[in-house]
């Protein structure tokens, strides 16, 4: 990686293993999280779901979560084959697919505002959730955008470490949104 | 100089978030300045400041815009101002830290036994000493929580293990420059009229408490950030940088209290985040998570908070058990007793920490059901701990016991956690904790466990590897003094305070009944006599760092690494990767070689000296 980090050792484990582990160790961590999220939705509100969620703005930017986790995919394949100009362009899907779901999610909250704002139960539990998924989402696009603007440089044509991390933290992002969505709109 | 820039970036942050969160505010029809609102917000913002400005962006964040890094040229102790990412500064820096904030705690502490002496109103008024009381606490904790693991988790298992440094040497970095905002945000919260909840702030008091309340949540949201990224990093380093044939069974057992430490650190502090979050949220978002009226739940703050609380005690604890085994070992110049079951004992806690913490909720109104299953666990966990406990005895029995100056610290540790360790048992009973329930006998019990255990490690463990990392040794004289006086200060303090516990004292409250008085008289002086004895240890601690006796690489003929490289270590510890023949522990068996430095043989352990 970098000279400060430091060097694997001869008979040790190699810094991209390294650092894959505490990669991995930082979503169990952070999975914790959002379990607590979720027993804190059932510990409040039991099985109980507003019904003006709007069922079609959830299905949709799921939806849209889910393609991008299948550009970030591609574009993660992309840089391990060592093909700068189609990762970039799945990188910058990823980045429009992510900013659309981020753009429902504020419409969503716009509609939500009227039907059950934060000082109600279900308000409460709803906005959290989507709230600190959503700050997850905003990191992840700016690690996107990073990316990007790195790749663009030609920075990962031989270290394809970065681009493997941002779209393991993408999928991440993704798959808690997979307990969400259910969990939220669903049940 | 670096501080001060931090100090601008973190405000410059500050004025950023506060000025975006009030644009929105007044797009959304809010009066734009409402403390709260704005400073929660505007915080994670301040925190982001302060990083980068502290050396994050000068050494790290560069590269990610396509930036030339600032090379590194800090020498000398200015390196122990700035962004260092050698493990060995980030040691001493939590060390000094924590100790400094360990101080503060503890003239808090003093305050509040001089408003103690008497019934009645001496110096504070009940507000007042809430307040003082709260920030005690909640300094205390964070002391414990980060002070071992920090400095010698950072210091020394490196060593240990056989690396060069951590796995992510600056993320280490970063996780240490995340303490001074903790401070700051204490500092702020005092200031602003402190809060009244102690450290456990439950709700729904903590969310109607003054605006101080407010820093206290993110002053712990922050420490949490930083033990989440320190335990991350721990957990990486131990499985992976660990030198070659040094495999499971050989680790020093200190090494693996760490590790088991880091694990619940990692686990376990998401939920102190989100406890802290869901109290801000009420606080400035008007959400209802601990409004009942709405339909929230005020219990509902009080299981995530021992969700995370509970195995925190293992936290403060652990650290200390693995110093008390180390040094046992190395002080009775035998292997460690039944070394599989101490480790054995380790992941027993750690498994069955996160099983038991309603114990502390038995009176809160919880479900009744609740009761027998938490107070059964509660009790089950004294079968590990037991585990470590007969390591450390069978480890004294028939040893060669050399009573140095950690070596006392280790055996205090046995005789005070053993005292705390029952005690906590009595608690553990339904129908006893239910009498005694915020009564001073839990404030016994606690301090018994978390300042006669963990705090008592840690001073082993500073008395221990002092040579070590100072490169000077300790005045002995002046150590033992120390050490019989806080063993003494210590437990004529927190003794009486079973008895009046079990009399009806109440804990955090200012005041009690006339009949209380002569023993609270007793407590208070045998609390300023506690304090005052840690005059006499800063002075060692500052006298002999600057002018003690030259330390020799190995001053206590231990044979583990640390010992094996000079004191104070050089920069990348070993001159050649060391290679692990045998467990650390083969005293008493002259052919036994720990490691093979690569510096031809390794100099035999003085097996003479207690000859």
């Amino acid at each position: 990686m970098t000279v400060t980090d430091a060097p694997p050792l001869e008979h040790g484990v190699s810094r991209i293993k390294i650092n894959r582990i505490g990669l991995w160790l930082f979503f169990l961590s952070e999975a914790m999280l959002f379990a607590g999220l979720i027993a804190i939705r059932f510990s409040l509100l039991g099985t109980e779901v507003d019904e003006a969620v709007s069922q079609s703005i959830g299905l949709v930017i799921t939806v849209i979560l889910l393609a991008s986790s299948y550009t970030a995919f591609r574009a993660e394949h992309a840089a391990h084959k060592g093909d700068q100009a189609a990762m970039v362009q799945y990188l910058w899907a990823t980045l429009i697919l992510g900013t659309i779901f981020l753009g429902g999610v504020a419409f969503e909250w716009y509609e939500a505002f009227m039907e059950f704002p934060p000082g109600t139960a279900f308000g409460t539990v709803f906005f959290t959730m989507t709230g600190i998924h959503a700050f997850h989402v905003i990191t992840g696009l700016i690690f996107l955008t990073v990316l990007i603007r790195n790749a663009k440089a030609g920075r990962y044509a031989d270290d394809s470490w970065p681009v493997e991390a941002g779209v393991k933290y993408w999928h991440f992002v993704d798959i808690v949104w997979v307990f969400f969505y259910p969990v939220l709109y669903l049940i | 100089m670096n501080i001060v820039r931090g100090l601008i970036g973190g405000a410059v942050g500050y004025i950023l978030g506060a000025a975006l969160l009030m644009t929105i505010r007044v797009a959304t029809g809010a009066r734009a300045w409402e403390v709260e609102s704005v400073s929660a917000g505007a915080w994670m913002f301040a925190l982001i400041g302060w990083l980068l400005a502290v050396g994050v962006w000068r050494y790290w964040a560069r590269e990610w815009f396509g930036l030339e890094l600032v090379p590194y040229t800090t020498t000398g102790w200015r390196r122990y101002l700035d962004f260092d990412t050698d493990h060995k500064v980030i040691g001493i820096q939590y060390l000094v830290k924590f100790l400094t904030m360990f101080f503060m705690a503890g003239l808090f502490a003093m305050l509040m036994r001089y408003e103690l002496m008497d019934n009645g109103e001496a110096l504070l008024d009940s507000g007042r000493y809430n307040a003082i009381m709260s920030l005690h606490g909640t300094m205390m904790v964070f002391v414990a929580v980060a002070a071992t693991v920090g400095a010698f988790g950072n210091f020394v298992v490196p060593i240990m293990i056989g690396a060069d440094d951590m796995a992510f040497p600056r993320l280490n970095a970063l996780s240490f420059w995340l303490i001074p905002p903790v401070l700051i945000a204490l500092t702020v919260s005092f200031v602003s009229g402190g809060y009244d909840t102690g450290w456990t702030g439950y709700a729904p008091l903590s969310v109607e408490s003054d605006v101080g309340g407010l820093f206290f949540n993110l002053a712990f949201f922050t420490l949490g950030l930083s033990s989440i990224i320190g335990a991350l990093n721990i957990i990486v380093t131990v499985v992976t940088m660990r030198a070659k044939g040094m495999n499971w069974m050989r680790l020093p057992i200190f090494v693996w209290s760490i590790f088991v430490t880091s694990i619940l650190s990692l686990i376990f502090t998401q939920f102190i985040a989100l406890a802290m979050l869901m109290v801000v949220l009420d606080r400035t978002a008007g959400m209802v998570f601990f409004d009942p009226a709405s339909g929230g739940d005020p219990l509902l703050y009080q299981h995530i908070f021992w969700f995370y609380s509970h195995p925190a005690v293992y936290i403060m604890i652990l650290p200390a058990f693995g110093i008390t085994l180390e040094i046992i070992s190395h002080f009775s110049r035998k292997p460690l007793f039944g070394y599989k079951w101490a480790v054995g004992g380790l992941l027993g806690i750690m498994g069955m920490s996160m099983f038991v913490w309603a114990h502390h909720m038995f009176t809160s109104g919880m479900a009744e059901a609740l009761r027998k299953p938490f107070l059964a666990s509660t009790e089950l966990i004294s079968i590990p701990t037991g585990m470590i406990f007969l390591s450390a005895v069978g480890t004294l029995w028939l040893g060669k016991i050399r009573l140095e100056l950690p070596m006392l610290f280790a055996l205090a540790v046995l005789f005070n956690f053993l005292i705390g360790g029952i005690t906590g048992v009595f608690l553990a009973d339904v129908p006893v904790d239910i009498q005694l329930q915020d009564t001073y006998f839990v404030v016994a019990h606690l301090h018994y466990v978390v300042l006669g255990g963990g705090i008592f490690g840690l001073f082993a463990a500073i008395y221990y590897w002092f040579p070590k990392m100072t490169g000077r040794m300790m005045n002995d004289r002046l150590g033992k003094i120390h050490f019989w006086w806080m063993m003494v200060g210590f437990n004529v303090t927190f003794l009486p305070m079973f008895i009046v516990g079990l009399q009806g004292m109440n804990r955090r409250v200012a005041d009690y009944t006339p009949d209380l008085v002569g023993t609270n008289r007793v407590i208070s002086m045998a609390g300023f006599f506690l304090g005052t004895s840690f005059v006499v240890f800063l002075y060692n601690f500052i006298y002999s760092w600057i002018k003690g006796a030259k330390a020799p690489a190995n001053p206590w003929g231990a044979r583990t690494l640390e010992w094996q490289v000079p004191s104070p270590p050089p920069h990348e510890n070993f001159e050649v990767p060391p290679i692990i023949l045998a467990d650390p522990y083969g005293y008493g068996e002259p052919d036994s070689d720990h490691a093979d430095l690569g510096i031809g043989t390794l100099p035999k352990i003085q097996e003479t000296v207690e000859a």
